[in-house]
């Protein structure tokens, strides 16, 4: 579809125009449902997190309370961004965008069904998203240091070290699952994939899974690595002196990662739009009619409950405990699997390896 | 000019201009993220080269990693602007004299007489189905797999040194230190104590009678 718009622009403007104007069109066809889905996202996650609390969460705009993102959103846009007197005025406008910009451009190279429903399918998918994700840590350092705040600095450098520190584990884990399909594309990954549930790469790499998983809690400094806005100890963070819409920023950013995370474990360990009944005589065919995005969708919706449910009834980890965790524990856990698939690549453990 | 050139142009002019703001601006900590900037804008220019490799692998490593600890340093350092800055004047001809110095020697080494166009055409562009990856790891496995081992026992060395540097344990009267594990596996039996007694019913207190 886009490739006909781009043939029918440069027809009657420059080349790199018709380019630019495609390019932004599949942006924009991108990056709005996620950014709707992450205004959902907080409805659910209060709705969930209520349910399990025996509350009724929001319940007050709206039927049953789902104009409540849209309320938000208003309220958070018309408050006043206050810009600390020592602060560092550009620096302290820049950093929130720094935070937003790489979670939003990861999700170039995601793919959302078969016969190549992605923005950009390019060969090095997997090593994208690990660079993009990690620019992300800027938006925090920066955010700590411009707003001239002992608190906020304090928080920027906890989160940042977290992040620094999980990012090991899990490009660790995403080298597993590199050596299992054999290719760095997210959309072959998924092929490699194909033919039921007992034929997704999280048999083999089940520990892989696990780790890939709580490594991307500790990345988006989601409950019970939540250290960096620690209310009990250091207020709130690196985020400490913002307001308004520059507060709302970092929000968009935190929830679009989680969206990101659950997407690629859907991608790289639960089969991605495949249907997990694939095979199993009779249940194909009473499920073959469903989409392949729905199942896509289906097993992201269940990771994201995952990330709201783990908030909910897991205490915070102490902040010595975090790091332990992800140095002595994930980081050797994997390095040993990474030998373990080769020991499977070598005897060719089916159906995985072929 | 193609979509390509455009991209090319627009990355370079940014790797150019932040690489002349690393070592204009004032402040180490802005240095520091033009550097980024740079880095990321250098990235870039290799995609636009067919390096995607090399491109994101320096974002992921320098961008990601380096630049964020190297930014922790900077960021605690108590700097003295003034005192850095004294001198500036005094030093300005003998700096532009070497600087001119090392572009004149660069300019004769890799100057367009030796690394021209007239003697290196540009290079294929390679098909669709080209990795970058693929064409980095195979050589780099087979070909000169002795000197990635070097390499890689190398960096070892390093991480030990680096440790054995830092690493310094007190004794325990000087600093509490925590046994992690021991933590870990403390049970609840561990720290509390069921002690089994029989109901204790308190006496009337005696109500006094007033007048």
């Amino acid at each position: 579809m886009f490739d006909a718009l781009q043939a029918w622009l440069s027809s009657f403007l420059f080349d790199w125009l018709a380019v630019l104007i495609t390019l932004v069109l599949q942006a924009v066809a991108v990056i709005l449902p996620v950014l709707i889905t992450v205004a959902w996202l907080t409805y659910a996650e209060r709705k969930v997190i209520g349910y399990m609390q025996v509350r009724m969460g929001p319940n007050r705009v709206g039927p049953g309370g789902w104009l409540q993102p849209i309320a938000d959103a208003i309220k958070a846009m018309t408050k006043e961004v206050v810009i600390p007197a020592q602060s560092n005025k550009y620096l302290f406008i820049i950093a929130p965008i720094l935070a937003l910009a790489p979670a939003i451009a990861a999700w170039a190279v995601i793919p959302f069904d078969a016969n190549g429903v992605v923005a950009a399918d390019i060969n090095a998918g997997v090593l994208y998203v690990l660079a993009v994700a990690s620019i992300g840590v800027y938006g925090i350092v920066i955010s700590g240091w411009a707003s001239n705040s002992k608190y906020a600095f304090l928080g920027a450098l906890r989160a940042s070290a977290q992040k620094i520190s999980y990012e090991i584990a899990m490009g660790f884990a995403l080298v597993t699952v590199l050596m299992v399909a054999d290719t760095m594309n997210l959309t072959g990954i998924v092929e490699g994939q194909q033919g039921g549930i007992w034929n997704w790469y999280w048999i083999p790499l089940l520990p892989m899974f696990f780790v890939y998983f709580i490594s991307g809690l500790a990345e988006t400094n989601r409950a019970p690595f939540d250290v960096a806005e620690g209310e009990s100890e250091i207020v709130a963070g690196f985020h400490v002196e913002y307001s308004g819409m520059a507060f709302a920023v970092f929000f968009l950013a935190e929830y679009a990662m989680m969206i990101l995370i659950s997407f690629m474990t859907a991608i790289m360990f639960l089969g991605g739009w495949y249907s997990p009944f694939e095979g199993v005589p009779g249940l194909e065919s009473v499920f073959s009619w469903v989409p392949g995005f729905v199942w896509l969708f289906a097993k992201v919706a269940f990771l994201l409950f995952l990330f709201l449910w783990f908030r909910a009834t897991f205490p915070r980890y102490r902040y010595d405990q975090i790091m332990r965790l992800g140095w002595k524990v994930l980081i050797p856990v994997t390095i040993v699997w990474v030998f373990v698939v080769g020991v499977m690549e070598y005897f060719k453990v089916s159906p995985w390896f072929n | 000019m193609t979509f390509e050139q455009f991209i090319f142009y627009l990355l370079a002019g940014i790797s150019v201009f932040s690489g002349l703001m690393v070592i204009s601006v004032k402040n180490p900590v802005k240095a520091a993220l033009w550097l980024v900037l740079t880095f990321i804008a250098t990235a870039g220019v290799w995609l636009t080269a067919q390096a995607e490799f090399l491109g994101l692998v320096l974002i992921l490593v320098y961008v990601g990693a380096v630049m964020v600890l190297f930014l922790f340093v900077v960021m605690m350092l108590d700097i003295n602007l003034a005192q850095l800055k004294e001198g500036f004047t005094r030093y300005l001809p003998l700096g532009v004299l070497a600087a001119v110095a090392i572009f004149a020697l660069m300019y004769l080494v890799l100057g367009p007489e030796r690394f021209g166009s007239e003697q290196f055409a540009a290079p294929q562009l390679a098909g669709g189905e080209y990795s970058n990856t693929k064409s980095i790891a195979v050589p780099l496995y087979t070909t000169h797999v002795y000197a990635f081992i070097l390499a890689a026992v190398l960096l070892l060395v390093g991480i030990v040194a680096a440790i054995t540097l830092t690493l310094r344990r007190r004794p325990p009267k000087d600093v509490l230190y925590q046994d992690i594990d021991k933590q870990v596996k403390v049970q609840a039996s561990d720290r509390f104590k069921m002690v089994k007694m029989d109901a204790v019913k308190e006496k009337d207190i005696p109500v006094k009678e007033e007048d």
